[in-house]
């Protein structure tokens, strides 16, 4: 990857992958509620295969624009595409976007404008799947069926829409094996076997944001949106999510977009880091290149927050700060 | 009054000797105060609604005063508080405690049970209608016409256990399409002269479509306002059926329902009837038997679809909308014609149940479809235990069979003076069962859930982790 340019022009490099194959290009995305503009005019692209940090201050707007993406928000003004096979393919994004249709599907290739549908639609059709930064487990159910679950649309087609299972067909049958079996496969990589049939409530803090991953992955999604996955994790859970973050992408070929505040992990795994602050794009470009940007330090500077702060010299500072506030709150050590 | 509660007596630091007979002491004392706090109050405020009657004479309202009855009250009270003070509130060990304590051991002993239970409650229910043949020759009819009534009601339980204990979709109108398949067969009988058998699939059918037409406008209400306007929906088709008297016969209902026929067989004294083609001497029971075996196959046909969707995407696609709507449709679940499912297949075996029920009773009007109804469906679902199957199966003989059961207390108005009749007081008694229960277990009998999918061991779910949905 090339060290970016500038803040303003996104990054002109010809080689960064987010320009030249972009698996998700927000474009000019607004996001009023009320007179409040949680989002502002922004555009910027995930990479195919990249894994694509959107960072930035308490109410930047991250968790909209994920809600935009996934459809739980209807955009006040601006396009979300979503392409499946190489390339920008931009006449075919012109002309579905002219044809008023939802999306375009042609064997592997595929051009989805998520403004435009409903937020099952994005899940099932497009391949977008989501975490949220309040975890969404079922969670009177065990692990593997949250598993199960998120598998619901191939299951219901290999039960013949439900007919079929209730005659008990061996079709279904043998679709739920390997249902089983592609749930087991992602209860092993998050390390979650020995617990597979425990209610998903009763399952400890980190090992729930795991299983909610592992759903996640269970939809066999394209893009998967991690909304603050390292959220309240402790400093060895959080290395295991970088290990599982960076399998995801290099064995499975799944782009990532990943909201988080742990600087740790974003700067060691993000492939693109996009920096928001005030529902407005600020920073945008690698690692090198958003970590030097005035822009950026300047934003940080401004927070209060400790979990936000990079620099050390700035965390001892407001740590000692907290500490003589007598709030108890330590810093990250 | 709750904040007496409070101030329950709490160790302060005395020699442990002391302590149990002071502390008992303390006890009483403070417990006869509050009672008669409380006697106090009722008798201020019973004074006028118990002690004192009027009646409209001719020269204006007559007041009488009812001393005997306003005094009761206040000793009942008195007592009431008194025990409840010294038994629950204040009781070191309270009775509630221990009472709820066996009750979900026996809660949680019924699902290892349950297997058990079940398969001994279906030899049973097979053999039922001959065990009460040769059992009780003089009340066969009686008995095995009351089974047949619990019957029903287990099968209405078991039809609304998908909507509200899987879906978790609080429904208060259910009763709306026990109504529209008990019409469905009437009509369709009296208009083009259908049998049952060739109604009730109709019936089930058109209950279905009702239950998608009105499923549709509640899709996007939560809460209390899915109940009400469920609720709203189960009044507006009895009114319908009520005031449309041209097509229904409004309140005069529908008489003359064919009975059903065992393969063309009428259960007729007639030389082509049941009796004369088997060679059996007619009697009137043979219907009630076959009636029994009717609504029995019904019912076992509801379990098992039940028991099988839940192993199936759709079943497991209820679950997680009564556990997570939002996380449901993050995962591609289109949570609109997942509830819709819900409905219309809770609400296609309400109409079987309810055109079983015309064909029961050979007439039926408006006014075997109120309100109650849905509640006491819905009690039985809840007091069984919200998804469960056994459980409904319990709730429905305990509450039927225990309405059933006051009719048949008539030593009663020996005690109580011929103008006693226990049915009337059959609500209160209900209700409070309803409360006692709630206030013990208050996820019902059976309150844990077994998963649908199963790995290496099979865990049950404890309720407090399992999620009831929208409306409760
Ligand atoms: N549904 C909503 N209604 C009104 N305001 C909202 C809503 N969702 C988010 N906001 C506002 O938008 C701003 C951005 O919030 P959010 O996207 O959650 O920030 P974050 O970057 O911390 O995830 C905040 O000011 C928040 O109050
Ligand atoms: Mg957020």
């Amino acid at each position: 990857m090339v060290a970016a340019a500038g803040k303003e022009a996104p990054t002109g490099g010809a080689s960064a992958r987010w320009e030249s194959d972009p698996i998700l290009s927000v474009e000019h995305l607004t996001m009023r509620f009320g007179g409040l503009v949680a989002v502002g005019d922004l555009s910027f692209n995930a990479g195919r295969g990249d894994i694509t940090a959107l960072i930035g201050p308490n109410g930047a707007g991250k968790t909209t624009v994920f809600n935009c993406v996934t459809g739980f928000y209807k955009p006040t003004e601006g396009r979300i595409v979503m392409r499946h096979g190489p390339g920008r393919q931009a006449e075919t994004v012109e002309e579905v976007t002219n044809s008023g249709l939802r999306w375009k599907k042609e064997g592997d290739k595929g051009i989805f404008l998520l403004e435009r549908m409903p937020d099952h639609e994005i899940a099932h059709r497009a391949k977008v799947a989501r975490t949220f930064q309040n975890i969404r487990l079922f969670g009177g159910m065990t692990a593997l069926e949250n598993l199960l679950v998120a598998q619901h649309n191939p299951l219901v087609v290999a039960s013949g829409f439900t007919v079929g299972g209730i005659f008990g067909l061996p079709s279904y049958r043998k679709a739920e094996q390997a249902a089983i079996e592609k749930a087991v496969y992602w209860l092993e990589r998050t390390r979650l076997i020995d617990r597979a049939d425990d209610p998903a409530a009763d399952l400890p803090y980190g090992a729930q944001r795991r299983l909610e991953i592992a759903r996640a992955m269970c939809t066999d999604p394209q893009l998967l949106c991690l909304d603050e996955p390292a959220a309240g994790l402790n400093p060895r859970e959080s290395a295991e999510l970088n290990e599982l973050l960076k399998f995801i992408r290099d064995e499975h070929g799944t782009s990532v977009l990943l909201i988080e505040h742990d600087m740790g992990v974003v700067m060691e795994i993000s492939d693109h880091i996009v920096v928001l602050d005030y529902g407005v794009k600020i920073s945008d470009g690698d690692a090198e290149t958003v970590r030097n940007d005035p822009n950026v330090i300047a934003a940080y500077l401004g927070v209060e927050e400790e979990e936000e702060i990079d620099i050390p010299e700035v965390l001892e500072d407001v740590s000692a700060a907290a500490g003589k506030a007598g709030t108890g709150k330590g810093g990250k050590a | 009054m709750a904040s007496t509660r409070t101030d329950a007596p709490a160790s302060d630091g005395k020699p442990a000797a002391e302590m149990p007979a002071q502390a008992a002491q303390g006890r009483l004392a403070a417990s006869l105060k509050d009672a008669a706090v409380a006697a106090f109050l009722a008798g201020v405020l019973g004074f006028f609604f118990i002690g004192l009657r009027t009646d409209i004479e001719p020269g204006g309202l007559e007041i009488t005063m009812r001393w005997t009855a306003w005094v009761v009250s206040i000793l009942i009270v008195f007592g009431g508080r008194l025990a409840l003070n010294l038994f629950v509130f204040r009781a070191q060990r309270p009775a509630t405690g221990i009472v709820g304590a066996g009750l979900s051991g026996m809660g949680e002993a019924l699902p290892g049970l349950g297997k058990w239970l079940m398969r001994g409650l279906f030899v049973f229910a097979l053999v039922l209608p001959f065990f009460f043949m040769a059992a009780f020759p003089g009340k066969d009819r009686q008995f095995i016409d009351l089974a047949i009534l619990i019957l029903t009601y287990v099968m209405l339980g078991w039809g609304l256990n998908i909507v509200v204990g899987l879906a978790g979709l609080l429904d208060l109108g259910y009763v709306a399409f026990y109504a529209v398949g008990a019409y469905s067969f009437a009509l369709l009988s009296q208009y083009f002269g259908f049998g049952f058998w060739m109604a009730l699939p109709l019936a089930g059918i058109l209950a279905a479509f009702w239950g998608i037409i009105l499923g549709f406008p509640v899709l996007r209400l939560r809460g209390d306002y899915l109940a009400i306007v469920t609720l709203a929906f189960g009044e507006i088709i009895r009114v319908v059926l009520l005031n449309w008297y041209e097509f229904t016969g409004g309140p005069d209902g529908i008489s003359g329902i064919p009975r059903p026929t065992f393969f063309g067989l009428e259960f007729s004294r007639g030389d082509d009837g049941f009796a004369a083609f088997f060679g059996l001497d007619y009697s009137p029971i043979h219907r009630f038997v076959y009636l029994y075996y009717i609504i029995l196959a019904l019912a076992l046909i509801t379990n098992v679809v039940t028991i099988r969707l839940r192993k199936l995407p759709i079943g497991r696609a209820w679950e997680a909308l009564r556990e997570d709507e939002i996380a449901c449709r993050s995962l591609g679940i289109n949570t609109r014609n997942t509830k819709l499912t819900a409905f219309s297949i809770g609400a296609m075996f309400g109409g079987f149940a309810g055109s079983f029920f015309a064909t029961r009773q050979g007439f039926i009007s408006p006014e075997s479809f109120t309100f109650l109804e849905s509640a006491i469906i819905l009690a039985i679902v809840v007091l069984g235990g919200l998804g469960s199957q056994i459980g409904v199966v319990i709730a429905a003989i305990v509450t039927i069979g225990g309405i059933e059961m006051l009719r048949n207390l008539g030593f009663l108005t020996q005690i109580f003076g011929p103008g006693f009749d226990p049915v009337q007081y059959r609500m209160l008694i209900f209700g409070l069962a309803m409360v006692f229960i709630m206030v013990w277990k208050p996820r019902g009998l059976v309150s844990t859930r077994e998963p649908s999918a199963v790995l290496k061991e099979k865990k049950r779910i404890g309720a407090d982790m399992v999620a009831q949905g929208e409306g409760h």
